[in-house]
């Protein structure tokens, strides 16, 4: 029988990596996420699993003890909070340019700058369209609820081996600090050394008679490699836009208008869609769970029927844009955002919703 | 090899196999050469190819991985450490070692190589000081000299701008948790010699979980510097090894 607990999504997260049999983590406080190693540390692995559990001395170098962890073929996490992850951004462009597995969280506080403590969705845009430099992508997965944060540091590490693509959850500081229910993934042994050299033939394990040398590296002077590389790299995008875009539909088969919000101002709004229902007003949500790739598809769908469609995000309008290239002008796209840490109640959102009915 | 020059029976000496057979693009008079070469020997010699993971740097040794015939992650700038602390806690087993010039390690890098030695990483550092960045065409470095020419201090360094030469093997001599820090050359037969002992020695420390060690090589860098190899050889002798001088500065 499955054991119902009750903890924050960091520390579900910490719990997660334990279980789903992670190799590494390396991080450096920050908030609202410190739970997270504060719980590894408390849970002390290495002593059960073996896995190995690191306070950095800054998100730099926690970043590039991922990337040396993931070269290896490991399976190797960090975590932190927006400025945290802003530090991270050269690393992150170097292990997409590596095509490096590897998991990120980024439980998102208010900025830019040192900003605030308090929730906040405004790093949509570094995590979805590029935060580093080069053209590179980050499969970015949108918890809304603890069990989400629980279950998507497996899913995460699963796809990032898949393609090879880091995997970035961008949750925030209401899902990362709230208490909730939560049923934890079952445990799993790390992999063998065997079973990590069948899943990643490409890490640095160290050079045996049977093989060329493995050089895990983003550089290549000559140009032409250097565009193939990339080139393989987009191939590897679009397989991934065609195959593994994941959302949530609530209440949109007979919706006349459609509320997008992912993550916390998601749930805000499913009490928003509730009451405006319960007017006789027929508005569905749609929440992206991975907000790359982007379900833009099902939102041109749903443009041929909804009479417009409102973005509610904890920001100034980021995921709006996407929305709107989505439907590419076949319907009005609205955003209504807070920002600076504050967090809309569902009837503030009703209010903006029906200043556009 | 199949047409060799050289009759087996009269050969006294060969290139490691632990060096593959590209051809180094360092310039001629470059140390960086032989400080390759002294590791794949000394790899070869401990028969621990298998075993180990090399960490590169950016700067001109960033093509290491295509002359020393072992697996490779490549850093940023100045990030080797932070990658060969993670290589070596989740690979117990394996023999890393980072190879670092001064502005990988002693500007850029600074807190990662202090932060690795303090916690005192079971890796080698090999650390290549020609007190210039190389690469990049000769800008000064944190160890560049009081009034040596580069091409951002074109009239020599003034320390009242610039600051003083960064004797950073120094201060990780004062850590904890590094367990051999010295400083060699590789500019006479008997320098290599030595370095290659002092490399063998880093490297057997690291296997041993001894902690940290660091190799500084005091380097030329004839192309930068604008001097012929025999003339930087001289240079070095006279400018370098006074302020950075020779010998182990810790062994525990």
């Amino acid at each position: 029988m499955e054991e119902v607990q009750l903890m924050k999504g960091n520390e579900a997260v910490a719990h997660a990596a334990i279980r789903c049999g992670s190799d590494g983590y390396f991080g450096y406080p920050i908030t609202p996420q410190s739970e997270i190693m504060e719980t590894l540390m408390a849970e002390r692995p290495w002593e059960t699993t073996g896995m190995v559990v690191l306070q950095a001395e800054s998100e730099v170098a926690s970043i590039y003890m991922v990337f040396g962890g993931a070269a290896t073929g490991k399976k190797v996490l960090t975590t932190s909070s927006s400025p945290g992850v802003s530090l991270m951004q050269e690393g992150i462009s170097f292990a997409c340019g590596a095509d490096l597995p590897c998991l990120l969280v980024n439980v998102m506080r208010g900025g830019p700058g040192l900003g605030t403590i308090q929730p906040s969705q405004s790093d949509y845009f570094q995590s979805v369209k590029g935060g580093g430099h080069g053209d590179y992508k980050l499969i970015t997965l949108a918890p809304a609820s603890v069990q989400e944060m629980a279950d998507f540091v497996e899913l995460g590490f699963q796809l990032s081996f898949k393609y090879r693509i880091p995997c970035m959850m961008l949750s925030d500081g209401v899902i990362g600090q709230m208490m909730e229910k939560v049923v934890l993934p079952p445990f799993k042994p790390r992999r063998t050394q065997e079973e990590l050299l069948e899943q990643c033939p490409w890490a640095a394990t160290g050079k045996t008679e049977d093989r060329e040398r493995i050089v895990i590296t983003s550089l290549d002077l000559d140009p032409y490699r250097m565009e193939k590389k990339n080139e393989e790299r987009q191939s590897r995008y679009r397989l991934v836009e065609a195959t593994e875009v994941r959302y949530e539909e609530f209440m949109c088969t007979d919706a006349d208008y459609l509320i997008v919000a992912f993550g916390s101002a998601a749930r805000i709004c499913q009490n928003a869609v509730e009451s405006l229902r319960a007017e006789g007003i027929k508005v569905g949500l749609l929440r992206p769970i991975t907000l790359w790739p982007f379900p833009g598809k099902i939102l041109a769908k749903y443009a041929e029927k909804v009479r417009f469609m409102l973005t509610v995000e904890l920001n100034a309008g980021q995921m709006v844009e996407d929305v709107r290239l989505s439907v590419n002008g076949k319907v009005p796209v609205y955003h209504y955002g807070r920002m600076g840490g504050i967090v809309p109640t569902p009837e503030e959102v009703s209010t903006a919703f029906n200043k556009y009915l | 090899m199949s047409n060799p020059i050289i009759d087996p029976k009269n050969l006294v000496y060969e290139k490691s196999k632990v060096l593959s057979d590209n051809t180094m693009h360092y310039c001629p008079g470059c140390s960086h050469g032989t400080a390759h070469r002294i590791i794949a020997e000394v790899i070869e010699e401990m028969d621990r190819q298998k075993e180990t993971v090399g960490v590169a740097p950016v700067g001109c040794a960033v093509f290491i991985y295509n002359y020393l015939n072992v697996d490779f992650a490549e850093a940023a700038h100045g990030r080797a450490p932070a990658l060969a602390t993670a290589i070596k806690r989740l690979n117990p087993e394996k023999l890393v070692f980072t190879y670092q010039g001064d502005g990988d390690l002693a500007a850029i890098g600074t807190a990662e190589t202090i932060h690795a030695c303090n916690r005192g990483e079971n890796i080698a550092i090999i650390f290549i000081n020609n007190g210039i960045y190389g690469m990049t065409g000769g800008q000064m470095a944190p160890t560049t000299l009081e009034g040596m020419v580069s091409s951002t201090c074109p009239n020599g360094r003034d320390v009242a701008i610039h600051g003083h030469p960064l004797k950073i093997t120094e201060m990780l001599a004062l850590l904890e948790g590094t367990c051999y820090v010295t400083r060699q050359s590789v500019h006479t037969a008997a320098s290599v010699r030595k370095t290659k002992r002092a490399v063998r020695k880093a490297f057997e420390n690291s296997l041993q979980g001894k902690g940290t060690s660091i190799v500084e090589i005091v380097s030329t860098c004839n192309s930068g510097w604008k001097m012929t190899p025999h003339q930087a050889n001289l240079w070095m002798e006279e400018n370098m090894f006074p302020y950075y001088p020779l010998g182990d500065l810790k062994d525990k």
